[in-house]
C-alpha cells in the first residue's frame, strides 16, 4: 500500500541539549520508582529551604502516595514525549526550543506535584501556565496558535490569580502555609469561614482543568505540535488542577459544598465534552474532547469521600493518562504519515502502520474499558465507587455510563475507522521516524501489561496516592474479575450504548451541527465578545482618563487632593484643633508673612508670566525662612534650592512661549481655577490646623537617642535619610531619577513628532 | 542674558557653588547638608554657567550625558547597599571604616550616589526644557 517512501524528520537527538532534557527527565524516573517503596511504607521524603521567613513562606517539597504518582507519570511519559519530540521535529533548531521548553514544562509540573507549600505550589502553577502558553503558540507564524496561546494564557491565568487569593486566605486562616498540615492546622475551624478560600482555589482548578464552562481554551490548545498536545494536554498540565483537588481533599472534603460543587462541574463538564467530542471531524480535536471529559468524570469523583470512589479517581488518572499520551502520539504518527487527521478521509491503515495499529488498539481498548486493559479495571473501579456515593449515585452513575458509552464510540472511530476498511488511494504515506512510532506502542504495552498484572500498581502506586487523598490508610485491591455484579452489568450496558452512538455516530454529528448552527453560539463566541468589550472598555477609559491636556490633568490632581484633605479633616472626629491656642506671632515672624502675602497676591494679579513667577518665588522664599525659624535648617536650604532651580527653569522658558496675554483664559475658566485654587487651600488650612499642636515626640526621641551611637552622625535628618531609612531614600531617588528621564523622552518626543509635521 | 558681568563672575561662581556643594555633602552626617541639596547644588552651579555662556558650554563643562550622571548615582547608592551582603548583613546597613580617622562608611558611599543622581536628573531635566525651547 505504500505509496511513495520518503522519510521525514531529522532525528535532533544527538543534540546536546536534547540528551540533557531526556537526560534530566530519565534520571527523575528513575529516581521516582526508587523511591515507591519508602513511599509504600509511608516514609515519605521532603526537602525544605527557608524563603520568606517573615510570612512562614518555605520552598518545601514532600512525595506523598499522590505526588510519587504524579512525578512517575510526567517524568515516565516525559521521557517518551521528549523522544518523540526530537524524533517528531522537522529540524534541529526547531526541536531543541521544542524539547527544552518541554523540558522546563516537566521541572515546573514536576515542582508543582511535589510542592509542600502553598506559595511554593502557586509559583510552579504559574510557570506551567506561561511554558503552556510558549508551547501552545510554538508554531507562532500561525495566527490561531497565537490566539489559542493567548486564551489558554488568559482563562488559566486569571483562575491562577483567583487561586492565589485563595491560598492566601487559607494559609492566614490555617497561619501555616504547609499543606501536609493544613487539616490538623484546621480541624475545629468552623468551615463556613473556609467557603471563600475554597471557591477561589477551586476558580483555579477548574480553570486549569477545562471544566465547564472554562473548557473551552483545551480543544483550541490542540493548534500546539502533537508532543505538546500529548504531553501538556492530556497526561499532565490538565491534570494539574485534579491534583490540586486531590491535594487538598483532606483539607475541604468536608466543606458542604465540596460534594455539591464538584459533583455537578464534574458530571457537567463530562457531558458537556462527551457531545463535543461527537461533532469533531479532526481526531486530535475529538481526542481533546475526550480529554475534557475525562477531566470531568475525576472532578466528579474527587467530589466524594467514598474511598472507592477516589480509588476509582486515582486509577483513572494512571488510565487516562497512560492511553490518553499512547492515542495523542499515534495521532500524530498518522498525521505525519498521511498529512490529515480528518477520520471521515483516514481509512485501512493498518497495513501501512502495523505497528501504530497495535499501539492504538491497546490505547483504544484501555480507553473503551475492555479487559484485560488498565482501563476495564479503571472502569470497574469507577462504577463500584459512583455506586458508593452516598448522596447522588444516580446521577454520578448515570453521568459515568453515559461519558463511558462516549469513550466506547470515541475508542471505535481512533481504532476501527482508522485502521480498518478499504484505504483511500489518494492517502499519502510518509514513513514516520521509528522513535516516534515507538513511543506510543511502549505506552499502549503498558496499559496492557497494568491491565493484565494489576498488583504492579495497585500496591506500590495506587493505595499510597489514595491514602493521601483520603488523609489516612485505605486498602486497595485492584483486580480484573470481581465476579458477576452490578459494575460488571454497567460495563456491558456502557458497550452496547458505545456500539449503538458509533453505528449511529455520522447521524448524531450531523443533528448536533444542526443544533449548533441553530444557536449560532458557542463558547468561543462569547469569549470572543467578553475579550473585545474588555479591550474597548479600557481603551475607553484610557481616553477618559488620559485625555492629554495638562491643565486638566492638573486640576484633577489638585482637586483629589483638597477633596481628601477636607474630607480627611471633616470626618476624623478625634481632630483637635489648633485654632484655640495658636500660638502668638512672633514680630520676626511678620516678616515672611509679608513675604508670603504679597508674594502670593503677585502670583495672582499679575499681568506678565515673569510677575507671577517672582511672586511665586517670593512664597517660596517666605517658606524657607518659615522652616528656617523653626530649625529645620535641612529643609529650608533644600526648599531654597529648589525654588532657586525652578525659578531658574521656568524663566529660561518663559521668553521662548507666546506672551500671557495671547493665551489668557476666559473668565468663567480663570474663576473656576480660583475655585480650585481656594478649595486646595482650604484642604491645606485645615489640615494644619489639624496636626498642629500635639506633636509625638517619641519618634524624634528614638532618633535623637541613636542617631550618634548607632549611625555616628548628628545630623538626624540626614542619618534619617541615608541611614535609618535608607531604603526609603533609594527608592524616591529611583523615582527622581526615572521622573527626570520620563521628562527627557517626554520633551524629545515632542520634538520629534512636531519635527515630523 | 550673556552679559560680561556674569560671564565673568559665573567662573568664580560656578566653581565656589561646586565646592559649596561637596562641601554641603561632606559635612551633611553631622551639620545641615547631604547629598540631596549637594546634588542640588552642584546642578545649580551648571545651570549658571549655562546662563552665562549657553546650555552647549555647560554640556560640554560636564563632560558625561546628564542620564547617564544620574543611572551612575543610582548604580553607586545601589552598590553602597549591597555591600553589607556578602557579611550576611541587610540590603543598606551602615558599614563603617574608621582607621583612616575620617568617618568614612557605606552611608557617604551612598550619600555620594544620591549626590550624583539628584544632580543629574535635575540637568537631565535642565538640557530637555532647553533643547524642547
Amino acid at each position: 500500500m505504500t505509496v511513495g517512501v520518503e522519510q521525514i524528520g531529522r532525528p535532533t537527538l544527538r543534540d546536546p541539549w536534547v540528551l540533557g532534557a531526556l537526560g534530566i527527565a530519565l534520571a527523575t524516573f528513575v529516581f521516582a520508582l526508587g523511591q515507591i517503596p519508602a513511599v509504600a511504607a509511608g516514609a515519605y521524603p521532603s526537602l525544605s529551604w527557608s524563603w520568606v521567613a517573615g510570612l512562614g513562606v518555605e520552598f518545601a517539597f514532600r512525595l506523598d502516595g499522590l505526588a510519587l504518582l504524579f512525578v512517575l507519570l510526567i517524568a515516565g511519559i516525559g521521557v517518551l514525549v521528549l523522544a518523540y519530540a526530537g524524533a517528531y521535529a522537522s529540524a534541529v533548531a526547531k526541536g531543541r526550543r521544542l524539547c527544552l521548553l518541554l523540558a522546563a514544562f516537566m521541572v515546573a509540573m514536576l515542582g508543582l506535584v511535589a510542592a509542600d507549600d502553598l506559595i511554593t505550589l502557586f509559583v510552579f502553577w504559574e510557570a506551567t501556565t506561561v511554558i503552556s502558553y510558549l508551547l501552545i503558540g510554538f508554531d507562532h507564524e500561525q495566527a490561531k496558535a497565537r490566539r489559542s496561546a493567548l486564551q489558554g494564557l488568559l482563562i488559566t491565568g486569571a483562575g491562577g490569580l483567583a487561586m492565589l487569593a485563595g491560598f492566601v486566605l487559607l494559609g492566614i486562616t490555617a497561619e501555616t502555609f504547609r499543606i501536609s498540615e493544613l487539616p490538623a492546622a484546621l480541624a475545629g475551624t468552623d468551615m463556613g469561614s473556609l467557603t471563600l478560600p475554597l471557591c477561589l482555589i477551586l476558580a483555579g482548578c477548574f480553570t486549569k482543568s477545562a471544566q465547564v464552562p472554562f473548557h473551552l481554551w483545551l480543544p483550541n490548545a490542540m493548534a500546539a505540535p502533537t508532543p505538546v498536545s500529548a504531553y501538556l494536554h492530556s497526561a499532565t498540565m490538565v491534570k494539574a488542577g485534579i491534583y490540586l483537588l486531590a491535594r487538598l481533599h483532606p483539607t475541604f472534603g468536608a466543606h458542604e459544598i465540596w460534594f455539591p460543587v464538584l459533583t455537578t462541574v464534574g458530571a457537567a463538564t463530562a457531558l458537556w465534552a462527551s457531545i463535543q467530542a461527537l461533532r469533531q471531524s479532526d481526531l486530535k480535536l475529538m481526542l481533546a474532547h475526550t480529554t475534557v471529559m475525562a477531566l470531568g468524570t475525576l472532578t466528579m469523583f474527587l467530589g466524594s469521600s467514598a474511598p472507592v470512589a477516589i480509588a476509582a479517581a486515582v486509577t483513572f488518572i494512571l488510565v487516562h493518562a497512560l492511553y490518553k499520551a499512547t492515542l495523542f502520539l499515534a495521532v500524530g504518527v498518522i498525521d505525519t504519515h498521511t498529512g490529515t487527521r480528518d477520520r471521515g478521509v483516514l481509512a485501512g491503515l493498518r497495513a501501512s502502520l502495523p505497528v501504530t495499529a497495535v499501539a492504538v488498539f491497546a490505547g483504544a481498548f484501555s480507553m473503551a474499558g475492555f479487559p484485560p486493559f488498565l482501563g476495564f479495571i479503571g472502569k470497574e473501579l469507577k462504577y463500584e465507587g459512583a455506586l458508593a456515593i452516598a448522596q447522588e449515585p444516580g446521577l454520578v452513575v448515570a453521568a459515568a455510563v453515559l461519558a463511558n458509552a462516549m469513550m466506547v464510540a470515541v475508542a471505535m472511530v481512533v481504532s476501527l475507522r482508522t485502521f480498518l476498511g478499504e484505504r483511500p488511494g489518494s492517502l499519502p504515506a510518509r514513513v514516520p521516524p521509528r522513535l516516534m512510532v515507538a513511543a506510543p506502542l511502549a505506552l499502549g504495552v503498558l496499559g496492557l501489561l497494568f491491565g493484565l498484572l494489576p498488583s504492579i500498581v495497585g500496591n506500590p502506586l495506587v493505595q499510597p496516592a489514595v491514602t493521601s487523598v483520603l488523609g489516612e490508610p485505605a486498602t486497595i485491591k485492584l483486580a480484573l474479575w470481581h465476579g458477576i455484579n452490578v459494575p460488571l452489568m454497567l460495563s456491558i450496558v456502557t458497550v452496547a450504548l458505545g456500539v449503538a452512538i458509533y453505528w449511529g455516530l455520522d447521524r448524531i454529528t450531523a443533528g448536533l451541527d444542526s443544533i449548533g448552527a441553530t444557536l449560532g453560539w458557542n463558547g468561543d463566541r462569547i469569549y470572543d465578545v467578553v475579550l473585545a468589550a474588555t479591550l474597548s472598555g479600557a481603551g475607553r477609559v484610557t481616553a477618559l482618563l488620559q485625555h492629554g491636556r495638562l491643565p486638566l490633568y492638573v486640576a484633577v490632581t489638585f482637586v483629589v487632593v483638597g477633596a481628601s484633605l477636607i474630607a480627611g479633616a471633616v470626618m476624623d472626629d478625634a481632630a483637635v484643633w489648633a485654632l484655640v491656642e495658636i500660638e502668638p506671632i512672633e514680630p520676626w515672624e511678620i516678616g515672611s508673612l509679608i513675604l508670603l502675602v504679597v508674594g502670593a497676591g503677585l502670583a495672582v494679579v499679575g499681568r506678565r508670566r515673569l510677575t507671577a513667577l517672582s511672586g511665586l518665588a517670593a512664597i517660596g522664599v517666605g517658606t524657607t525662612l518659615v522652616f528656617l525659624m523653626h530649625g529645620a535648617v535641612d529643609v529650608a536650604v533644600t526648599q531654597f534650592m529648589v525654588e532657586a532651580l525652578i525659578v531658574i527653569l521656568v524663566a529660561a522658558v518663559i521668553p521662548k512661549i507666546p506672551p500671557f496675554e495671547a493665551v489668557r483664559s476666559t473668565r468663567p475658566v480663570r474663576l473656576l481655577r480660583a475655585g480650585v485654587a481656594a478649595f486646595v487651600g482650604l484642604g491645606v488650612t485645615l489640615a494644619l490646623l489639624r496636626l498642629a499642636p500635639p506633636v509625638d515626640r517619641k519618634i524624634t526621641a528614638f532618633y535623637e537617642a541613636t542617631s550618634v551611637p548607632e549611625a555616628f552622625g548628628r545630623n538626624i535628618v540626614n542619618v534619617i535619610l541615608v541611614d535609618f531609612r535608607a531604603l526609603d531614600t533609594f527608592g524616591e531617588v529611583a523615582v527622581v531619577v526615572i521622573a527626570a528621564l520620563a521628562a527627557f523622552a517626554l520633551l524629545r518626543g515632542r520634538r520629534n513628532s512636531r519635527g515630523l509635521s | 542674558m550673556s552679559t560680561l558681568i556674569l560671564r565673568t563672575a559665573s567662573r568664580m561662581l560656578t566653581a565656589l557653588l561646586l565646592l559649596v556643594s561637596v562641601y554641603l555633602l561632606w559635612r551633611g552626617h553631622n551639620e545641615p547638608g547631604g547629598g540631596f541639596v549637594g546634588g542640588l547644588t552642584a546642578a545649580a552651579a551648571f545651570i549658571l554657567v549655562a546662563m552665562a555662556e549657553g546650555w552647549r558650554v555647560a554640556r560640554r563643562a560636564l563632560g558625561v550625558d546628564a542620564r547617564l550622571l544620574a543611572l551612575i548615582g543610582l548604580a553607586i547608592a545601589a552598590v553602597a547597599g549591597l555591600l553589607a551582603g556578602p557579611l550576611g548583613l541587610p540590603f543598606l546597613t551602615g558599614l563603617w571604616w574608621k582607621e583612616a580617622g575620617l568617618p568614612l562608611g557605606t552611608p557617604l558611599l551612598f550619600d555620594i550616589g544620591v549626590y550624583l543622581a539628584v544632580m543629574g536628573s535635575v540637568l537631565t531635566i535642565a538640557f530637555a526644557v532647553e533643547r524642547e525651547v
